[in-house]
């Protein structure tokens, strides 16, 4: 059974060939069912291929497949190979499943787009980017996956590639990337230098003679890589723009899969972490920081899909805090929790996108509940998972990694716990806003009552920075009449998705025997945070906390959104333009670089470069101007020169001859 | 005995001496082409003596040779002289700087 | 004179040797350096040309005292009477007999240079023969005898015309060259043959002895009809 995992790689592969060659021949919805198609197929390899793991013993549970020899040279020997350990299949099988969902959605979310094919392309060669990612055998593979995905997220957020706006964002999320890929490759540079190896387990089998220096220099690159990948501070200022995708996009790329590569990666390395307590702990620091920064600039946005976009961040620092404190187990399960209600929420604001008409600005929307009672209500239930409601699983992935977090520092603790009381507010400030309340739209639609004889769906103009606006190029055009609910291939992923999300909770509950995903994973990723060793009081003490923060959250929001909606003071500039990260930058880069290359361009290319190129011009001149005054042109002179070359030829001569 | 053919050597360097001189001092150009003489004289003085002092006829054929050539040279001179004069005749070696730099 | 050698002669060896061979060394060293002085001092160029000839004349007596008889001929024969001849009727037809001014000098340290180099030069060669002994080579290892059968003139015949033939053409070729370029580089651009001036006309002596007219064109030469030519056309023409 184990055998169907090249299965699992393989078919999204064949998907984006066929696609790509075949796929005008298709017509239009079969494209996306063919997609679809590939990645359910995918999905239950992977079943397939996690029963079959799990029929062996629980440390025989990692299993090389090598496919083909990739890289015989000297030393270096890289192959085309899978790991299957609890890990890579953890992590296949929700993805692979969360995109056969937003597949199916896309085929209805896309229709009428031009570019409907192509998007199933992109969307497939995606799949098959990030399942490699995840189940190669060794790092340089590994990074394959790591830049396919890279290369896909930037073809489709620039998949509406004629706005300039989504052609600039696509830049931004590639080139940032790109800067955490180069600690990735220093970071294999080191391994290899000092392991003599690429694949993992020869790479943790030869970890006895690393330093602790070089293991915490190793750890703070792949870091870097993880941070760029993963939008953390710094490199997180791509993730915000990478919204211009379409809604889809955004749910599987940026919600849960790319963005969770970093975490796997530092989770996969664990060996080399465990080797380096500091490097732990600036992971956790850093995790926590970015939690509680993303947090509160969410807190400003008026975007639906900025809110999500900086909850994601905010929701991946939690996961980096979970690894920092050693508590791999409760990353991952955050992880594939927060895939759950992530992806959930983006299929819904994408739903209320498309109802709305292309609009993206919360303060035109409201009291939407009573149109869109699929999505609204899927949606409430991601928001409670996300704040930390129980029986929800994002209370239980939550409060793994706080548990563990206080395990280690009780400061990480707090600053998580008040990230816990900002999550609350936002998602809730996010939920007024759009779905209970006056209906702001009203005057704008017609057909509805209480509507003026305007055109409906009129576009906000996009505006630059931290502002929300609608995305004028997502298909579907406007429609009067009331805001309706999609067909059923787009309100099905999300009626899973929410049960996943209510069930979710079950594969990890802290509770003695039932913690199946920790369990599932120690062979590869034990941690020290193993709550099972601290005080049940302690336990339910920090539970409880957490939970009167949700609460408190959840109440603030409501109240203060309910009534008003016009708060200028709780939307200070500050947040809403993510403490100027982006114009500081842009400033320093452009200004700073500017100034540089306006020094360089000036100085050494014109000044150095040009002026010894010109300058022997000149110099050649000049000789030449001095040389010259001997052409004097006089006979006689000439003469002269003659005769004093003979008096020294002569005087040459006695010297030699005496 | 006769002279040691030192004495006709110093002379002819002498005179090869007055000579060179003479060209790098006169700019009248045919008092200048009669320096080069000179200086033609001279060597074939030394050859002469030469031939004499080391009992060699190919010193004298030399300096019949150099007769000849010299012949050849001077007229050719003066012909480029009366080319270039012509229409200067108050012109001196000095005047003829057009190929200054 | 017979008491005179032995004092002379404990004076320097060179002093002992007969007395012709001294006197007429002497002598023609005096003619030769004179002449030379004067072709280089000689601010009139007539005068120059003839202290050239002084110096030939000097030149071929020092041959004959060498032994070069035929040298010595051809030297007065084609130097002096050809060559020479040559030069002065080039400065009669150009009339390039006006005073060189000797005084001015316009190019700076030309002069001092000059005469500074020219001693040094000297010197260098005076002292150079004397570290190399005056000659190099032994005595008659190249080539022929200067003296053999027929004397001076058959030595020099059969070194030219064995040894040296080749060079022999060749150079009566250059001869032949040497003559083809003074006819062409003498010829002026276009020119008729020069009438000579009207009989009873003055010449004007500011004008050069040829029509050379510095402002004449080649078309007004041509333009001119056949009585019109001379100096009287020329002068016509400006």
């Amino acid at each position: 059974m184990i055998h169907a995992a090249p299965v699992i790689i393989l078919l999204p592969l064949v998907g984006f060939l066929v696609l790509t060659f075949g796929g005008r021949r298709l017509g239009d919805p079969s494209a996306g069912w063919l997609g679809t198609l590939a990645v359910t197929g995918s999905f239950v390899a992977s079943i397939v291929t996690f029963l079959g793991l799990r029929s062996l013993a629980p440390h025989a549970r990692s299993v090389v497949q090598t496919y083909y020899s990739w890289v015989p040279v000297g030393g270096l020997k890289v192959n085309i190979s899978a790991l299957l350990d609890p890990l890579s299949l953890a992590m296949v099988l929700f993805v692979t499943g969360v995109s056969s969902l937003i597949h199916l959605y896309s085929i209805s979310y896309m229709k009428g787009d031009p570019q409907f094919r192509k998007f199933f392309v992109y969307l497939n060669l995606f799949v098959f980017s990030m399942i490699v990612l995840v189940m190669a055998g060794n790092f340089l593979f590994t990074f394959v996956g790591w830049e396919g995905v890279g290369t896909c997220s930037y073809l489709l957020v620039g998949f509406w590639f004629d706005r300039e706006t989504a052609a600039t964002a696509a830049k931004k999320a590639f080139v940032v990337n790109r800067i955490g890929d180069f600690g990735f490759l220093l970071a294999m540079f080191l391994i290899f230098a000092h392991t003599g190896s690429l694949d993992y387990h020869g790479v943790f089998a030869h970890l006895g003679s690393v330093s602790r220096g070089t293991a915490t220099a190793i750890a703070l690159l792949l870091l870097f890589g993880a941070v760029g990948k993963s939008a953390q501070l710094p490199l997180y200022v791509w993730l915000p723009d990478a919204m211009e995708g379409p809604t889809p996009v955004s749910a599987l790329i940026h919600a849960a899969t790319m963005v969770t590569a970093g975490v796997y990666l530092m989770v996969r390395v664990n060996p080399i972490l465990a080797l380096s307590p500091n490097s732990l702990t600036v992971i956790a620091i850093l995790g926590v920081a970015t939690a509680f920064y993303a947090a509160t600039v969410a807190c400003a946005q008026n975007d639906i899909k900025r809110v999500l976009a900086y909850s994601t961040m905010s929701q991946l620092g939690y996961m980096f805090l979970g690894v920092g404190s050693a508590a791999y187990g409760a990353a991952i399960f955050h992880m594939i929790s927060h895939a759950f209600f992530k992806a959930l929420l983006f299929l819904a604001a994408g739903s209320v996108i498309h109802a709305m008409n292309d609009e993206q600005n919360m303060k035109k929307m409201g009291g939407l509940r009573k149109y869109l009672p699929i999505t609204s209500t899927t949606f409430f239930i991601a928001w409670l998972s996300i704040s930390g409601v129980p029986p929800f699983n994002g209370f239980w992935s939550k409060d793994d990694i706080l548990g563990a977090a206080y395990h280690k520092s009780p400061v990480l603790y707090v600053v998580g716990a008040a990230t816990v009381l900002l999550t609350a507010y936002y998602m809730t400030r996010q939920v007024v806003l759009v779905f209970t309340g006056q209906a702001r739209w009203v005057e704008n639609r017609p057909g509805v009552e209480g509507a003026h004889a305007a055109s409906g769906g009129h576009a906000a103009p996009v505006a630059s920075g931290g502002h929300g606006g609608s995305a004028a190029g997502e298909p579907g055009g406007g429609h009067a009449g009331p805001p309706h609910e999609g067909p059923w291939i787009m309100t099905l992923p999300l009626i899973v998705l929410a049960g996943a999300s209510v069930l979710g909770g079950l594969i990890d509950l802290p509770f003695g025997k039932v913690k199946f995903l920790d369990t599932w994973l120690s062979p590869v990723a034990s941690g020290a945070g193993d709550l099972a060793t601290e005080s049940a009081s302690l336990r339910i003490a920090l539970l409880l906390v957490t939970l009167a923060l949700a609460g408190a959250g959840i109440l603030i929001g409501s109240r203060l959104w309910g009534v008003r909606i016009d708060r200028p003071a709780l939307e200070p500039e500050l947040l809403k333009r993510s403490y100027y990260a982006d114009d500081i930058s842009s400033a320093v880069l452009t200004g700073g670089g500017g100034m540089v290359s306006r020094a360089l361009s000036v100085v050494v290319d014109n000044g150095i470069i040009d002026g010894a190129v010109n300058g022997v011009g000149h110099l050649a001149r000049a000789g030449g101007g001095v040389v010259r005054r001997a052409q004097t042109g006089y006979v006689r002179n000439y003469a002269l020169g003659i005769a004093v070359g003979t008096v020294l030829i002569l005087g040459f001569m006695l010297v030699r001859a005496s | 005995m006769t002279l040691s053919g030192n004495w006709y050597l110093a002379l002819a360097a002498v005179l090869f001496s007055i000579g060179a001189v003479g060209l790098l001092i006169r700019r009248n150009v045919l008092v200048m082409f009669m320096c080069v003489e000179l200086m033609l004289n001279a060597v074939n003085l030394t050859f002469v003596t030469f031939s004499k002092m080391l009992d060699d006829i190919n010193g004298q054929s030399l300096v019949f040779f150099v007769l000849v050539v010299a012949a050849a040279e001077v007229v050719v001179g003066l012909g480029i002289i009366v080319s270039i004069f012509r229409r200067r005749p108050n012109a001196t070696a000095d005047d003829l700087n057009m190929l200054k730099g | 004179m017979a008491l005179l050698l032995p004092v002379l002669s404990s004076l320097h060896p060179v002093l002992a040797v007969p007395t012709i061979d001294r006197l007429v060394f002497a002598v023609c060293a005096v003619i030769v350096l004179s002449g030379a002085l004067g072709v280089v001092l000689s601010s009139n160029p007539v005068y120059a040309a003839l202290s050239l000839v002084l110096t030939l004349f000097g030149v071929a007596v020092l041959f004959v005292e060498e032994d070069a008889q035929f040298l010595a001929a051809v030297q007065v024969v084609v130097y002096a009477g050809a060559i020479v001849v040559l030069f002065l009727f080039v400065i009669m037809l150009l009339g390039v007999d006006r005073q060189e001014s000797l005084r001015s000098e316009r190019l700076p340290a030309q002069r001092p240079l000059a005469l500074l180099l020219g001693l040094a030069a000297l010197g260098e060669l005076l002292a150079l023969s004397r570290l190399t002994h005056w000659s190099t080579g032994p005595k008659g290892a190249s080539g022929a005898p200067a003296t053999g059968g027929g004397g001076n003139t058959a030595a020099l015949a059969r070194s030219i015309f064995t040894t040296y033939l080749l060079p022999f053409e060749l150079t009566s070729l250059l001869l032949i060259i040497a003559v083809l370029a003074a006819v062409v580089l003498a010829r002026r651009p276009g020119q008729h043959p020069i009438a000579p001036p009207a009989l009873g006309e003055s010449e004007d002596p500011s004008l050069p002895m040829i029509g050379a007219d510095p402002n004449e064109d080649v078309e007004g030469v041509r333009n001119v009809d056949a009585g019109s030519l001379g100096f009287g056309g020329a002068r016509s023409q400006q």
